[in-house]
């Protein structure tokens, strides 16, 4: 499930996995965000391609969320362009964004803690599905049929997960899950919006060794199973060999390295990065 | 000294109890806790006593000769304070001090402190006259404290009266859970049936039962105390033998899964619904106003839940929708209303109330809506008020009539099968019934709609709601409209109903008394709600309404601001909490007690196979 090719800078040339053959699936060309004097991200040209597994590594405040925060319509773009299949997304909405098809998972798990589990997953099928109030109301034969269609497609999305959210922890609110289950629901949650793109930030924080490593190996699924391309932001060094095809450094809002893994970690720039911000490298 | 444990407790509470250690002596306990818990109950009494309440309530008596309404609000302070100064905090691993004689010793001192308060107020009384900043000291409080006595009287009858007021409460900790229950039990019945005495007198003579209620009553009203030991008697036997059988059963209801759930929800629904449907044609006009009155305001409160509690918007200018939906009905059915007078039937103005009403929630709404937390709250308190003012003002007064209003409304026609009017408060509480129906069912349906889930995300969490696909501006404004149309039922109702609408009927007061009905029913709860409206409306009163005690109805606001707070420190889910918040509170407690016990599942061994394969949902 690991690296197959070490797709070089040039995106054209595309990569094997790629279906579309030429046009990457998420382009963002010379992307600017500013937080007043700050430049959070530089002139960033990244791309992603369909069926691929990005990680997108880099010392504290270099940018990656607010990358994913750009890419989502979370925060403001100060300049460049931002394009999917194709199409710009600039001045879309966050949800019209979802809708097309892009994901994401937060930093810090934000679940709907007080709906249950089921229906944190119910509800993040907003923009996939039609009904509206009036169907609701008079309990049309159509409503019933979306409702039981939403439930069942929650239930087939946690149950990904193995046992751990399906069952009695479909009743439970979400703020009484463990954190790593915490962390799982909000993959399910993106993954409920039918996205064609992932974006995962640090899926794997706060997880002890063995779910950590259990996750991996999910995270490789989500793609050969489902379909997905995934952007990864992560810390850990182990995770990133496991499941990069690609792996692009950022550093004050610059792209400073991409390459595979070997060839990343080899960088010497990116060794100085790590060391010169005194972070961990390994 | 020893533990005097009381019986019932041993038998009862022990398992789940932490250790109890030996009881406390008596008033070694903390008696800076002690003082500080007396002073705030003497502030209280006097805060009481210079609101005036307790010479205006002295009129209504509760038990005939011994005790008025008057009376019971000084004397339920040194019970408070006696009673709370022997709360113990529960920590885990703590010892528990065993309830003994220091409760009672402590409660006296506590409540006679807390009665010295009006002691003193006596002795200031009778030698000052701070009648400039203290409206309402007069001489009239200073008998009704001295019991038409000296002021010496007054002063060692408070103190002992606190005492032995504060020794009953902390005496109640005394009693074991049973028993305790039957006390209070005793106590609500006198008191309801003192509360509810218009209630029940009406009820019976609809009933043919005046020989009952005669009985029952004092002439000029109250309960003969007689009858209120008859009452107290009886109504302990039955907490005795009923014996917690009521909690039983609803744990039993609780506890139902799927379709028998479903059912027995079901047939307390018609139950509730036949009750409500039967109960009007034995009532009286009093019986059948009060209930006409909640039930308006139940319809408000409905729509209010909407917004607040499902979508999370705190509306601060409800009253806007109710005020527009009132006039929109009134110009439309009215023939004297100034400018256009169609003169639709009811249910034809209706129609375009609604859609009136809806229009004027998405005008209001769409610049509102993109606002979050306080400044939506009070951008929304501003455009409540620009609504009523714009009713007031002579630019639109050729519309609306301005402070003159729109009079001579007529009744609300259906079919022509009959004319709802407010002559007669039996009709309009059937159409209020029927509109708080429809309101209950839309409510539970888009609940449980992907409306209802979209309107909960948004009120969890509202970035990352847009961020998960929803269109928090669409349903948000959605969540307003829907807001506005049912308060507009219940401002075409109130229109008819009254047969006037004036711009002084729609102040910023009345959005505020809605809130504070769904706050303290328990906010996105539909029982809630309605049980709110029923116990601060009925009991209370409305803005412009009486409730039952219609003496309180100058000190309301006061009560409402008490009531609030209380429910803040005590209850903050509300008087019934949604099931999704009790749940939440439930098991926050059992995963505690099962962390305790260290029987936490890890999450590395909680499937076996954890893999592809495992358990498929069904
Ligand atoms: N909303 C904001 N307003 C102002 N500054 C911000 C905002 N969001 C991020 N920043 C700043 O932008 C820089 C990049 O932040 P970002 O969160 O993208 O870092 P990161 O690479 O995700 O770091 P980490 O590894 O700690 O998560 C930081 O200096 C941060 O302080
Ligand atoms: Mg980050």
């Amino acid at each position: 499930m690991s690296a197959t090719n070490g797709t070089p800078p040039a995106p054209s040339t595309g990569s094997p996995t790629n279906g579309d053959g030429h046009r990457p699936l998420l382009e963002t060309r010379d992307l600017s965000v500013d937080f007043g004097g700050l430049h959070a991200l530089d002139r960033l040209d990244f791309e992603v391609h369909e069926g691929e597994i990005v990680s997108v590594i880099g010392p504290n405040g270099a940018g990656k969320t607010t990358l994913f925060n750009a890419i989502t319509a979370t925060v403001d773009v100060s300049a460049g362009d931002i394009l999917f299949e194709g199409a710009s997304l600039m001045g879309l909405d966050a949800n019209r964004v979802t809708a097309r098809g892009i994901a994401r998972t937060f930093q810090n798990v934000r679940l709907f803690a007080n709906m249950t589990v089921l229906e944190n997953v119910m509800v993040s099928q907003h923009c996939r599905t039609r009904q509206h109030a009036f169907g609701a109301l008079f309990y049309t034969p159509s409503f019933r049929r979306e409702e039981t269609e939403i439930r069942e497609r929650a239930e087939k999305v946690l149950s990904f997960f193995g046992s751990r959210l399906v069952g009695y922890r479909f009743d439970q609110p979400a703020f009484t899950l463990s954190y790593a289950n915490r962390r799982r629901l909000e993959i399910a949650r993106a993954m409920a919006t039918q996205p064609k793109l992932i974006l995962l930030d640090e899926p794997v924080a706060g997880m002890n060794p063995v779910e950590s490593a259990e996750l991996t190996g999910m995270i490789g699924r989500l793609r050969d199973e489902w379909g997905f391309a995934i952007v990864v932001i992560e810390h850990h060094m182990d995770v990133v060999r496991e499941v990069s095809d690609r792996v692009v450094v950022l550093d004050h809002g610059t792209k400073i390295a991409e390459g595979d893994y070997a060839e990343v970690s080899t960088d010497p720039r990116v060794i100085e990065a790590y060391l010169g911000h005194g972070t961990e490298a390994s | 000294m020893t533990a005097t444990l009381p019986p019932e407790t041993g038998a009862a509470g022990a398992s789940a109890e932490p250790p109890l250690a030996a009881s406390r002596p008596a008033l070694a306990q903390d008696w800076r806790r002690l003082v500080r818990m007396g002073a705030v109950g003497a502030v209280a009494q006097v805060f009481i006593a210079l609101s005036n309440m307790p010479v205006r309530l002295d009129e209504r008596v509760i038990v005939k000769p011994v005790l008025s309404l008057g009376y019971l609000t000084l004397l339920i302070v040194p019970f408070a304070a006696g009673h709370r100064v022997g709360h113990q905090i529960k920590r885990e691993g703590m010892p528990q001090h065993a309830a003994g004689a220091h409760e009672v010793a402590g409660g006296a001192a506590c409540g006679a402190v807390a009665g010295g308060g009006l002691s003193l107020l006596a002795v200031l009384l009778a030698n000052f006259d701070l009648r400039e900043p203290l409206v309402n000291w007069s001489p009239m409080l200073a008998e009704l404290l001295a019991f038409g006595n000296a002021t010496r009287f007054a002063v060692v009858i408070w103190l002992l009266i606190g005492a032995a007021v504060g020794a009953l409460g902390g005496g109640l900790r005394l009693l074991g859970p049973r028993t305790r229950r039957a006390v209070v039990t005793m106590a609500l019945a006198v008191g309801g049936a003192a509360v509810l005495e218009p209630l029940v007198v009406d009820l019976a003579e609809g009933m043919r039962l005046e020989a009952l209620t005669d009985r029952l009553y004092a002439r000029r009203g109250g309960i003969n105390w007689t009858s209120a030991l008859g009452l107290a008697a009886g109504s302990g036997i039955l907490a005795v033998l009923g014996r917690g059988r009521i909690q039983q059963a609803r744990a039993h209801i609780a506890e139902l899964e799927g379709a028998q759930r479903t059912r027995t929800n079901g047939l307390l629904i018609l139950a509730t619904a036949a009750v409500l449907i039967v109960l009007p044609l034995f009532a009286g006009k009093l019986t059948n106003e009060l209930l006409a009155n909640v039930g308006l305001f139940v319809l408000l409160a409905l729509g209010l839940n909407v917004v607040v509690g499902l979508a999370g918007i705190l509306d601060l200018g409800y009253v806007a929708f109710f005020a527009v939906g009132s006039y929109s009905a009134a110009v439309l059915t009215a023939a004297t209303s100034p400018r256009i007078n169609p003169e639709l039937p009811w249910l034809v103005a209706l129609i375009v109330v609604v859609i009136i009403t809806g229009l004027v929630g998405l005008f209001i709404g769409a610049p509102v809506i993109r606002m979050r937390g306080d400044y939506l709250a009070i951008v929304t308190l501003g455009f409540g008020e620009i609504i009523r003012l714009l009713f007031l003002s002579d630019w639109l007064s050729g519309w609306f009539g301005g402070s003159q209003g729109i009079t001579k409304i007529p009744g609300a026609g259906i079919f022509g099968l009959t004319d709802v009017a407010g002559t007669d408060p039996r009709r309009v509480f059937y159409l209020v019934l029927a509109f708080c129906a429809l309101a209950i069912y839309v409510s539970w349906r888009l609940e449980r709609s992907r409306l209802g889930r979209a309107w909960m995300a948004v009120r969890e969490d509202e970035t990352v709601a847009e961020a998960m696909g929803i269109n928090t501006v669409n349903v948000k404004l959605l969540a307003f409209v829907v807001g506005a149309v049912l308060g507009s039922f219940s401002g075409a109702i109130f229109s008819a109903k009254v047969g006037s609408v004036f711009p002084n009927s729609f102040l910023i007061l009345v959005s505020i008394v809605i809130l504070v009905v769904v706050i303290f029913g328990g906010m996105g709860n539909i029982v809630g709600v309605i049980a709110g409206s029923a116990v601060l409306i009925g009991v209370l009163g409305g803005p412009k309404q009486p409730g039952l005690l219609a003496e309180f109805s100058e000190f309301k606001l006061l009560i409402y601001g008490a009531l609030l707070i209380w429910m803040m420190l005590a209850r903050p889910e509300g008087l019934i909490p949604s099931v999704r918040r009790s749940r939440e509170l439930h098991q926050q407690e059992m995963a505690q007690d099962a962390w305790l016990k260290g029987q936490v599942e890890d999450d590395n061994h909680d499937d076996g196979g954890s893999g592809p394969q495992a358990t498929p949902a069904t």
